[in-house]
């Protein structure tokens, strides 16, 4: 964006914002927003705490866990469905109505069935993500040029090798932006799983600062759970511009 | 013209390399070929012409063994014909590249499928890629080619895999018209060249009859061969004299009085 005839670097609203903040909370105009700098200094104070960092780690693991399962199971699927009417008929009445499912009132029925602990969290991580990516895939591979199938078969390739060398390639673009969308909701699993499921990790930071109305840290560790998913979000749109060249020529 | 003067046309000791007996193809109630039967001589090139909707891709596409006859068989080199093989190689329409993949990982790619080592296969390719004109271009991608310069890396990895036929679904319809005739003479002097069986799939009578040993009318509804004519007078010729010679001329003319009630 450019103003007065100069370019504005990358995200200078979030300074807009920022200052927005900064004036409301000095104005003390509810409990509730503090200003961004004694949130800032919150952040500073916490973020070598063993509790945050401990916080960190299992947040990070269940998240981590729940988006390479979601990935590992969700593109092949998808792909599969693209493929194959049989598979695609059976399951795209399921992956639809789980896309739009209030997968929140699912955790407690996910508690009976696979405990309070970390399984638990995980699973509820992979609902969010995976049903995206699933169809994201799908939809990638259902317009793929079919002479592009016809040339792997004429040239000997089994099925395994045109899953490999021709659908995921050819689905790619449409497989990381699912990929993105779907990482971006296994942030919401992971929390609502902390919270709902067993308070541990960042859900359980939240639990404790907001009962206590320590708004402060309730938000720094907003801002570094918006941080890093921001981080991974724009990581993966990075991937996406990569294979933009041909997305548009396949 | 019925099927016993078509035998009279192919002469008998003629060695045959791809052998078409019978075929038919049905989708659902419509017949798509009925009863096809055609002999391609080796290391020539066999044009099947004919209107849009004759079948001419479909019987290309059953005889690479893309798609299954629904009744009668295709031999080649001796085998009866059961899917894509080592032995036959497509060029296709629209050239069918990977966009994802380096103009040198395209022309490699049949010989990847084959599971060929990397620094084997990419020698191969250079060298075809050499041979069609492409060399500078390895580590270029399909999206900064034209169209023709496309169609060439088509051609090289169809080539790469040394089928001993190489089957062109109208390889050239996609490129304009002077990319065309530079590629119909490259194509004069690959079959000279290479001891290949080409079948080349064309709608057009010109292309037809400037590149072809063997040309094969294809009428439709339901497609048969109606016809099959050898030029014989002008193939020896450079290229830039076929154009003008009078049997070319005549053949063309020939062709497109029996083609013209077809022609909606």
């Amino acid at each position: 964006m450019k103003l007065f005839g100069r370019k504005l670097p990358a995200m200078s609203s979030l300074l807009l914002w920022g200052l927005l903040w900064e004036i409301i909370g000095q104005l003390e105009v509810t409990f509730f927003v503090p200003p961004l700098s004694e949130v800032l200094v919150t952040l500073y104070s916490i973020i070598g705490t063993k509790a945050f960092l401990k916080a960190l780690s299992e947040t990070a693991y269940a998240f981590s866990s729940g988006v390479v399962i979601s990935i590992l199971i969700g593109i092949p699927v998808g792909i599969l469905m693209g493929t194959s009417r049989i598979v695609d008929e059976i399951l795209l009445p399921w992956v639809n109505m789980f896309l739009s499912a209030p997968l929140t009132a699912l955790v407690p029925v996910l508690m009976v069935l696979f405990g309070f602990g970390m399984k638990s969290i995980i699973i509820t991580t992979v609902l969010f993500a995976i049903w995206i990516i699933v169809l994201n895939s799908r939809a990638g591979v259902m317009q793929i040029n079919r002479s592009l199938v016809e040339m792997a078969r004429s040239f000997g390739a089994s099925k395994m090798d045109s899953f490999v060398k021709i659908y995921f390639w050819a689905a790619l673009p449409e497989i990381l932006g699912g990929v993105r969308i779907g990482v971006i909701r296994a942030v919401k699993g992971v929390i609502i799983g902390q919270l709902l499921i067993s308070i541990v990790g960042f859900g359980a930071l939240f639990e404790l600062y907001s009962a206590n109305f320590l708004m402060a840290h309730f938000w720094a560790v907003l801002l570094v759970l918006f941080g890093l998913a921001f981080s991974i979000s724009e990581f993966l749109a990075y991937l996406e511009r990569r294979v933009a060249y041909y997305a548009a020529k396949r | 013209m019925d099927m016993s003067q078509i035998k009279d046309a192919v002469v008998p000791e003629v060695d045959v390399a791809v052998s078409v007996r019978g075929v038919s193809k049905n989708y659902g109630e419509v017949e798509a070929l009925k009863n096809l039967s055609l002999d391609f001589p080796r290391g020539q090139l066999t044009s099947l012409l004919g209107p849009s909707g004759c079948g001419k891709t479909t019987l290309l596409k059953i005889i690479a063994g893309l798609l299954d006859a629904t009744s009668g068989e295709v031999e080649v080199n001796g085998k009866i014909v059961t899917g894509p093989g080592p032995n036959r190689a497509f060029v296709f329409q629209d050239f069918a590249l990977l966009p994802w993949a380096s103009v040198l990982r395209n022309v490699a790619f049949g010989l990847e499928l084959r599971g060929i080592a990397r620094s084997e296969r990419e020698s191969i390719a250079e060298k075809y890629i050499k041979n069609v004109g492409l060399a500078g271009f390895e580590q270029s991608y399909p999206h900064e080619l034209s169209g023709g310069m496309r169609q060439r890396v088509g051609l090289a990895r169809a080539l790469a895999v040394d089928a001993k036929v190489l089957l062109l679904d109208e390889p050239f319809s996609a490129v304009d018209e002077q990319t065309r005739r530079k590629f119909q003479e490259d194509l004069l002097a690959l079959v000279q060249n290479e001891n290949k069986t080409f079948i080349f799939v064309t709608h057009s009578i010109e292309e037809a009859v400037y590149v072809s040993d063997q040309i094969a009318i294809l009428l439709p509804r339901p497609s048969r061969v109606s016809e099959i004519i050898r030029p014989s007078g002008f193939r020896d010729k450079p290229v830039d004299q076929i154009r003008r010679d009078p049997e070319y001329l005549d053949i063309v003319d020939k062709i497109w009085a029996s083609l013209r009630n077809y022609v909606e």
